[in-house]
């Protein structure tokens, strides 16, 4: 199984044997991939009920459901890292599902499109009307991305929610580079972008400030 | 004690297990059976490692006959489909256990037998039992058959009851749970469609106040009754309409008369009959009582997600999309509160126009998608 090449990245920022939730798992793809070979614990949330049974019968733990209504029922830090990948932009609430995403999870990954690519801006400016691209093809009034952003954007609003942003990744023609998420260059260049995220306490948990027992809940697991 | 009913399938086993001393089982009540029998079948072959037991948990009349073919009736066992060689539940691969629970009528100790204290039946001096009871009886079994963990526990409806009372009360046995078209509390509706069914039997004149054994009585209109006002719950309107619609039967006009004039009226008068001849009239008052007190957040302080504290287990919601009698809302509170148990859960919703029922019935995608659950499971506990 060979998984899309955004998959592949976010994949390999995961460490092995870690507690991983997929947001939007689709056929779970990515979570066999991760549970397979990278011995992760690994569960999801799906949309589609043809996705979750996918799942179900590839024997993954997936539950049906929405980024915007079920995130609330997990305990705090319950996950190593939340995966939401190409999602963000079709809920209803993306800044609450974010802030949701790094509640639970001690890392989140998150990939995004950007509405500030240079085709966009031309298409935009050119035409004057909604941009149509391979990346994002649906007409203005059948698409499930309500809330289209730009890399910068999405920096920002992290910031605004007291996360750090790890790792910023650029997507385009094929090709990921590492960035600076502020980059004005990025902003123009990326496709899409792929940000890995972490509450501020929890990152300086993680630098060895304090030795902050895991919660009981996934010390049990 | 084995017991020699015939055995249509070569791996099955018909037996039972008979508990006697005092206090052999102490129910939530606070009452006690110092005698108490449990009639189970096996199918398949329990490996060296007793790592492969799978239990199946009946619902409300069914009983241990979960893939063989059932003496009274002639017909095959509930979950026949799900049950057999090369099937969801391998009987080539595991060791499936399926017992009557207590309070039932199909060989376990329940109001119509012998009160060892009077020599007379129960009747209604037999104690109210509970879920937990059920289960209860469940573990004794399981323990006498020397088996630490099951590799699943299996059940819809009240069935799937059973199963989270498993969760909640035995975590540390599960290796896996299904809890399938179930909830954790009885609603006020499946309440009241319980009582409409209890009050049918007590109003049968043949009831006797229970004691209808004794006197040489059945009150089997009362039980028909009931049996025809609950099947309605467990199909949907969309099934109804589609096997029967307004067809008549047996006639080409209405009959101005208050015959079975409709196909639909026929056929609930069948399930009726056919019901009275192998369940026993207070069986059912018991049993659906169980249901009705059945409610596993009350247990655990209020909070359904307390209830799940222990779990270890893998655990597979499952429920129907025309199943109004335990509707998808249920399975859902179910799964909010194993995530925030932190649980491994899964959960599928199965869209089928068949009703309550849908769990019995032949659904492929259903097969499909527990196969996959279990054989995970099987694989991730090194069963081959």
């Amino acid at each position: 199984m060979t998984l899309r090449p955004e998959l592949r990245i976010i994949a390999d920022m995961v460490a092995d044997g870690s507690r991983v939730l997929d947001v939007g798992c689709g056929d779970g793809d990515l979570l066999q991939h991760l549970a397979a070979q990278r011995k992760v614990d690994a569960r999801g949330i799906e949309l589609s009920q043809a996705g979750v049974n996918a799942c179900v019968a590839r024997g993954l733990s997936v539950v049906q459901g929405d980024a915007d209504s079920d995130l609330a029922d997990y305990p705090d830090s319950a996950f190593d890292y939340v995966i939401l990948s190409q999602t963000i932009q079709a809920t209803r609430l993306p800044r609450e599902v974010l802030r949701q995403i790094a509640r639970i999870g001690r890392r989140g990954i998150v990939s995004t499109p950007n509405f500030a690519h240079w085709r966009m801006r031309l298409q935009l400016l050119s035409r004057g009307r909604m941009p149509v691209t391979e990346a994002l093809p649906n007409a203005w009034h059948d698409t499930p991305n309500i809330h289209m952003c730009s890399v910068r954007d999405f920096a920002e609003m992290a910031e605004g929610l007291e996360l750090t942003i790890e790792r910023t990744v650029s997507l385009s023609g094929g090709k990921a580079r590492d960035v600076k998420p502020l980059s004005p260059r990025a902003n123009i260049f990326s496709e899409a972008a792929i940000f890995l995220i972490a509450r501020k306490d929890e990152r300086r948990r993680a630098n060895g400030g304090e030795t902050t027992a895991a919660p009981s809940s996934a010390a049990r697991r | 004690m084995p017991d020699d009913r015939a055995q249509p399938q070569p791996t099955e086993r018909t037996q039972t297990l008979r508990l006697a001393g005092p206090r052999a089982l102490t129910l939530d009540s606070g009452q006690v059976l110092d005698e108490v029998t449990i009639a189970y079948n096996t199918y398949g072959e329990l490996n060296a490692a007793r790592s492969n037991a799978i239990f199946l948990c009946h619902a409300l009349t069914g009983d241990q006959h979960a893939a063989s073919v059932n003496p009274l009736t002639g017909r095959s066992g509930w979950w026949d489909l799900m049950v057999g060689p090369g099937k969801v539940f391998d009987t080539n691969r595991f060791f499936v256990i399926s017992s009557n629970v207590i309070g039932g009528c199909m060989g376990t100790t329940g109001p119509k037998d012998i009160d060892p204290a009077t020599g007379k039946p129960y009747g209604l001096t037999f104690p109210v039992i509970t879920i937990r009871d059920m289960v209860r009886a469940q573990v004794l079994l399981v323990d006498h058959l020397g088996i630490a963990e099951l590799l699943c526990v299996a059940g819809g409806s009240m069935g799937g009851m059973q199963v989270l009372e498993w969760m909640a009360s035995f975590p540390e046995r599960l290796v896996s749970a299904m809890p399938i078209a179930t909830a954790a509390k009885h609603s006020a509706q499946n309440i009241a469609f319980h009582e409409v069914g209890r009050q049918a039997i007590m109003a049968d004149p043949d009831w006797r106040g229970g004691h209808y054994l004794t006197d040489g009585v059945f009150p089997s209109k009362g039980l028909a009754v009931a049996r025809m006002a609950a099947h309605i719950t467990y199909l949907s309107e969309a099934a109804l309409q589609r096997k029967f619609g307004r067809e008549l039967q047996d006639r080409a006009t209405v009959s101005y008369a208050f015959d079975a004039d409709f196909q639909v009226e026929s056929y609930l008068r069948h399930q009726g009959r056919s019901f009275v001849e192998r369940f026993d009239a207070n069986s059912y008052l018991y049993i659906t009582r169980a249901m009705d007190y059945f409610d596993l957040a009350a247990d655990h302080g209020g909070q359904l997600s307390q209830a799940f504290k222990w779990l270890k287990a893998r655990v597979c919601v499952a429920s129907f999309t025309s199943d109004w009698l335990f509707p998808t809302i249920e399975a859902k509170r179910i799964v909010h509160a194993l995530n925030a148990a932190a649980a491994n859960v899964s959960f599928v919703e199965f869209a089928t126009d068949t009703g309550h029922d849908a769990f019995l019935l032949n659904i492929p995608e259903m097969f499909t998608t527990f196969r996959g659950f279990i054989d995970a499971v099987a694989a991730h506990r090194g069963v081959k």
